[in-house]
Formats: structure tokens, C-alpha cells, sequence
């Protein structure tokens, strides 16, 4: 098992001055070559979790911890030490490809941006790899397609080419903030399998947020399910899928319709998850659990690992094993 | 880039088959009177400043088209000789604002915070007086002249252009791709520069339209009251004002410079609005 590419740790990120909790002491860890699924329902901080990584929040939101990018604490670099980190060695591609590209630039220039600001190819060279790159993603006919502008590419392609712009400056991790949740399924699977490969090609890190455990179980590697800003558990998509320790994970699981076995009712989680202003004491999924106990309501469970690539934050946890997997 | 041009044949021609109505008619105008204000001389039948005293105050007539002023000044030769110093009016007078106005904007748009707050103050302390009485107090600390009108028109314009500026550079700056192009670790200046603000030009490019038609309109205020073009120069306000006292009896000596006035205004209205409608597709 190699060193950790990235190691985040006791990531905490608050708006209002503290009142709101958005991501509340995280801590994961991305491996060269690995992707990480970030799960969870909308506002369990995922997005957050991602945009603090890259010191994308607003200034009004106050970041605590350390994300370690090479021996490096990206949230106490220099302006100009990000810069090169952002886009040259960290990537990010986001969830609307529609808003995410420039509109009023050809695909060209913006592909050549980030090949300016991240290498000393010249005029030439950039055309020349803006081609590759467009190759890379998929796109057929690059040299026509460069000059078109993002109104003229469909939703898939248009995500291909924010792909191609995010891999310009050969990065060494990818973040994707739900990259295939704009598009339809099948141009989904197309993104999903390009990403993988890519991954494959280029040995890089993905981090991969997503609500669609569907996306998680044919693309991760490993997963932490995050709930009210926390994680909640962590393990190999294998080892998560087969036996969920956190009762919030085995509801998400439940709740997926699976093909292939008995037919059954769909599991659903009561409740909606808390807003950031009313998260309840002790553990914060307690009054949606169906396990819930004392202790449960009193205090906040502390994530513990049960092997290196395994941790759960539940008081219950024994008899969620008893329960087995919803997946049966 | 360029071999990348000349592979493909652009889609975008069909788009320019079809310009607004306005702008022809706009662009039409304006294209007419920037030939007349460069070569005046060309159109005129009569020296602008020969006075002829066999011929005061004539009405139109077919030697004189406009008629004549109480100089014996033919008034077409003069409202035509007018469109040099009121075009170069229409331009100077905004195109210092609009390219400050436009760069403070962005900046202090992207920003935010402390700059924001003060510039706020700023726009705040300049709408609150009436722009007209600005630009004459201006101007009357400056001295009289078309360059001292520049620049009152100048240090009181760009706070308009800043604002739109600004105002739409806080929505971009917001959205995904300033996002995006901050996570590829971009400098802020070329987020600014390159990324946002071609996105958020337009309104001000619409604005500098409007602007232009007001600041003929200014300069022939301030050539009216003695601020801006000194006589005998000819100049539509400068015209007006000569003609005030025989408003009753010699009528073309005002109303013609007033017509050229409106029609100019017409051309840059009509190009700003049909400007506006071509880059409103365009998105």
C-alpha cells in the first residue's frame, strides 16, 4: 500500500461565525490511483467538504485542520503555491458542465488557459495538445470542435470537455463534484467508465461525490458516508455494501431497488436530514434511526476503526451486524 | 490557433444574415455621420465662419437650405462643420469612463469587501448630485474649453460605467466557471480579465451607446451655457444658444442644430438597443 496523495484530517468548515457546522472534523485519506466515493443525502456537506479542499469557499466561511497535498497543508499555502496545486496538481470538475464552462469562450481558449498557466508549452504546442486532450475525453473531430463554443456541445460532451480542461495540467488527483448528476444515464455510464480510465491512464486519484450509490458501487474503490457534516462510516465499497455497520448507510442501501432478487418493499430513512441550525444532540441521525438508544441521543459517537481501511461512528453497531445487509 | 481557424468553415455566418432592424437603421446613421464629421468640408456649400452681410437672417431658401444666422452664416454649412467637434464630443466624453469605469468596475465587483463598501460611498456621493451641476462645477474650476469638458465628464462618468460593471461581475464571480477557473489555478486578474468580464460587458458596451447620445447632448448644454466649445466655433449647443434671442422671428438658426442633435441621438439609441438585442442572442 503506497503513502496517502492526500490526507485530510479534522476538516472543519462553518459559515455565520460558527453557528452553522457545514463539514464537522473530517478526516479521509485519497492513494495514488484510488477513488474515493464521498456519499451522502443533498447537504451532508459533501460539496463543502470538496470545495474546502480546494479553498474554493467564500471568505465568510471559516476552514479548520489540515488537507495534506505532498507534504503540504493546502489551507495555509501562499496565493501563489495554491495556484500551482489548483488546476496543475489538483483538479476539479463540477456537477452543471452548462455553468461550469465559460460561455462567451470558445472550448479552445479555455482548454489553452489552463495550459498557459500550467506549462511552458508554446502557441504551437498548446494546439497541438489541446487535440490530445480532446482525443483523450472522447470528443471526434477535435480540431473543429476546439473552436465551437460550449452552447454547441451537448450535456455529455460539454462535461467531456470540462474534463479536458481539469487534465490539462496533468494533475495528480481529480475532485468531481457529482459529475454525472446533470446528464442522462446512459451518457452517465460513458463519463463514469472515461473517468475510470483515465484514472487507469494517467494513475491519478479521484475523489467522486455522489448521492447515487448505483455510481459508487461501479466506479469506487473505497467510500465514507457522510451525515449532517460527519462521516458516518468508511470502508471498501465491497466490505460497505456487504455488511453496512451505521445504520444511516444500511437506509441509504436499503432504499436503492435492486434487480435480480425476491420482490420486496423499498426500505426508506423517515424524516429528512437536519438543517445545519437544528442538528439534534448526540448522534445526529438518531431521531430518523431505527436503532437509536440512550446513549445515542446524548452523545456524539466517535468514528472507530475496526480494521485500516474500516471505521464506523455508531453506539449500536453490534446489533446493526445482527440485522445483516439490506441487500440479502 | 490560427491553423485550427482555417480548418473549419464557421456555422456563425446565418446569425449575421439576420441584424435587428434598429441597429442598420442605428448603425446607418452613425456610419453617415462619422464620414460628414471627418470630411465636413466635403458637404458644406459654405465656409462655416464667413460672415455675409448681404444675407442676414434669411429663412430657408434654395441658395440657403437652413437659412442664415444673424451673421449671415449659412446654418447648414454649420450644422454640418458641428459634426466634427460633436462627434469627437460623443466619443471622448465616454470612452475615457467607459474603459475606467470597466477595469474599476471588475475589480472592485470581483473584490468585494472593504473596496466595495467604499465604492459604494463614491457612486453614492456622486448620483446624489444632479450630473449636470457636477460636471459645470467641474468645468468652472477647470476653466471653459472642450479639454477641461472631458475631463469633468470624465472624473464624474466612469462611476456609472464602474457600477453596472461591478453589479455583474458579483453575479459571474458566483458562478461555476469563475469557480471552475479559480480550481485550475488561474491568477485573480486573469479570472477577472479573461473569464468574467466578457461575460459581463455587455450592458456597459449597451450603456456606452445611450451615453454617447447624452454626452452630444451635454456638450451642446455646456456650448450652450459657454462651458464647453467657444464660439465662433460651430457646434449644435454653441448654434442653439446664438439663435435664443430671434427664437421669434429667425427660427432655423436653433431648430436645425437641435434636429442634427436628435438624429445623432436617434443613431446612437437605435445601435445601443439593436447592440443590445445582437449580444442578448448571442448568450
Amino acid at each position: 500500500m503506497t503513502a496517502a496523495a492526500l490526507e485530510v484530517s479534522n476538516l472543519t468548515a462553518s459559515f455565520g461565525g460558527g453557528r452553522l457546522t457545514a463539514v464537522n472534523d473530517i478526516s479521509f485519506t485519497v492513494r495514488p490511483g484510488e477513488v474515493l466515493g464521498l456519499v451522502g443525502e443533498s447537504g451532508s456537506g459533501k460539496s463543502v467538504t470538496l470545495r474546502s479542499i480546494m479553498r474554493l469557499l467564500p471568505a465568510s466561511c471559516s476552514v479548520s485542520g489540515r488537507v495534506n497535498w505532498q507534504g503540504q497543508d493546502i489551507l495555509t499555502m501562499t496565493d501563489k503555491q495554491l495556484r500551482a496545486v489548483r488546476g496543475g496538481q489538483i483538479s476539479m470538475i463540477f456537477q452543471e458542465p452548462t455553468t461550469a464552462l465559460n460561455p462567451v469562450l470558445p472550448v479552445f481558449t479555455q482548454i489553452e488557459e489552463n495550459l498557459k498557466a500550467h506549462t511552458d508549452l508554446d502557441r504551437a504546442g498548446r494546439a497541438a495538445r489541446a487535440r490530445d486532450l480532446m482525443d483523450l475525453v472522447g470528443i471526434p473531430d477535435a480540431a473543429r470542435r476546439l473552436r465551437e463554443y460550449p452552447h454547441q456541445f451537448s450535456g455529455g460532451m460539454r462535461q467531456r470537455v470540462m474534463i479536458a480542461i481539469a487534465l490539462a495540467g496533468n494533475p495528480k488527483l481529480l475532485l468531481a463534484d457529482e459529475p454525472t448528476t446533470a446528464l442522462d444515464v446512459t451518457i452517465q455510464d460513458q463519463i463514469l467508465k472515461l473517468i475510470l480510465d483515465l484514472r487507469d491512464e494517467l494513475s491519478m486519484g479521484v475523489v467522486l461525490v455522489t448521492h447515487d450509490l448505483g455510481v459508487v458501487a461501479a466506479t469506487c474503490d473505497r467510500m465514507a458516508v457522510m451525515y449532517a457534516g460527519r462521516i458516518v462510516e468508511t470502508g471498501t465499497v465491497a466490505e460497505v455494501f456487504a455488511q453496512p455497520n451505521h445504520a444511516y448507510t444500511r437506509g441509504l442501501l436499503g432504499s436503492v431497488p435492486h434487480a435480480g432478487t425476491e420482490r420486496s418493499m423499498l426500505l426508506s430513512i423517515e424524516g429528512t436530514p437536519p438543517a445545519l441550525n437544528r442538528i439534534p444532540p448526540g448522534c445526529a441521525f438518531n431521531p430518523r434511526c431505527d436503532f437509536a438508544t440512550d446513549p445515542c441521543r446524548a452523545q456524539v459517537p466517535a468514528l472507530q476503526d475496526l480494521s485500516p481501511n474500516r471505521s464506523v461512528a455508531c453506539f449500536n453497531r453490534d446489533a446493526l451486524v445482527a440485522a445483516g445487509s439490506p441487500l440479502g | 490557433m490560427t491553423e485550427i481557424a482555417s480548418q473549419s468553415p464557421s456555422p456563425e455566418r446565418s446569425r449575421r444574415d439576420r441584424l435587428p432592424r434598429p441597429l442598420i437603421l442605428g448603425g446607418a446613421i452613425l456610419i453617415a455621420s462619422v464620414i460628414v464629421s471627418i470630411f465636413p468640408a466635403v458637404f458644406a456649400p459654405y465656409d462655416p465662419n464667413t460672415f455675409d452681410y448681404n444675407a442676414l437672417l434669411q429663412g430657408p431658401s434654395r441658395a440657403h437650405p437652413m437659412g442664415t444666422d444673424n451673421f449671415g452664416r449659412d446654418v447648414l454649412s454649420r450644422v454640418i462643420h458641428a459634426y466634427t467637434i460633436d462627434m469627437q464630443i460623443a466619443i471622448f466624453a465616454t470612452v475615457f469612463p467607459f474603459f475606467f469605469g470597466t477595469i474599476i468596475g471588475a475589480l472592485v465587483g470581483y473584490a468585494g469587501g472593504i473596496a466595495e463598501t467604499l465604492f459604494g460611498r463614491i457612486v453614492d456621493a456622486v448620483i446624489t448630485f444632479p450630473f449636470l451641476v457636477l460636471v459645470i462645477a467641474i468645468v468652472s474650476v477647470l476653466g471653459p474649453g472642450l479639454v477641461n469638458m472631458y475631463i469633468a465628464v470624465g472624473v464624474v462618468g466612469w462611476v456609472f460605467y464602474a457600477r453596472i460593471i461591478a453589479a455583474e461581475v458579483k453575479v459571474q464571480k458566483r458562478l461555476d466557471y469563475a469557480d471552475a477557473g479559480r480550481a485550475m489555478g488561474y491568477t485573480h486578474l486573469r479570472i477577472i480579465f479573461v473569464h468574467l468580464l466578457p461575460n459581463a460587458i455587455t450592458p456597459a458596451v449597451v450603456y456606452w451607446m445611450t451615453d454617447m447620445a447624452l454626452a452630444i447632448l451635454l456638450g451642446s448644454s455646456l456650448g450652450y451655457l459657454g462651458l464647453g466649445a467657444q464660439p465662433p466655433a460651430a457646434e449644435w449647443g454653441v448654434q442653439i444658444a446664438d439663435g435664443k434671442n430671434f427664437m421669434a422671428t429667425a427660427w432655423w438658426i436653433s431648430v436645425f442644430p437641435g434636429l442634427a442633435i436628435v438624429l445623432t441621438g436617434l443613431g446612437f439609441s437605435l445601435t445601443g438597443d439593436g447592440l443590445a438585442e445582437v449580444l442578448r442572442t448571442k448568450r
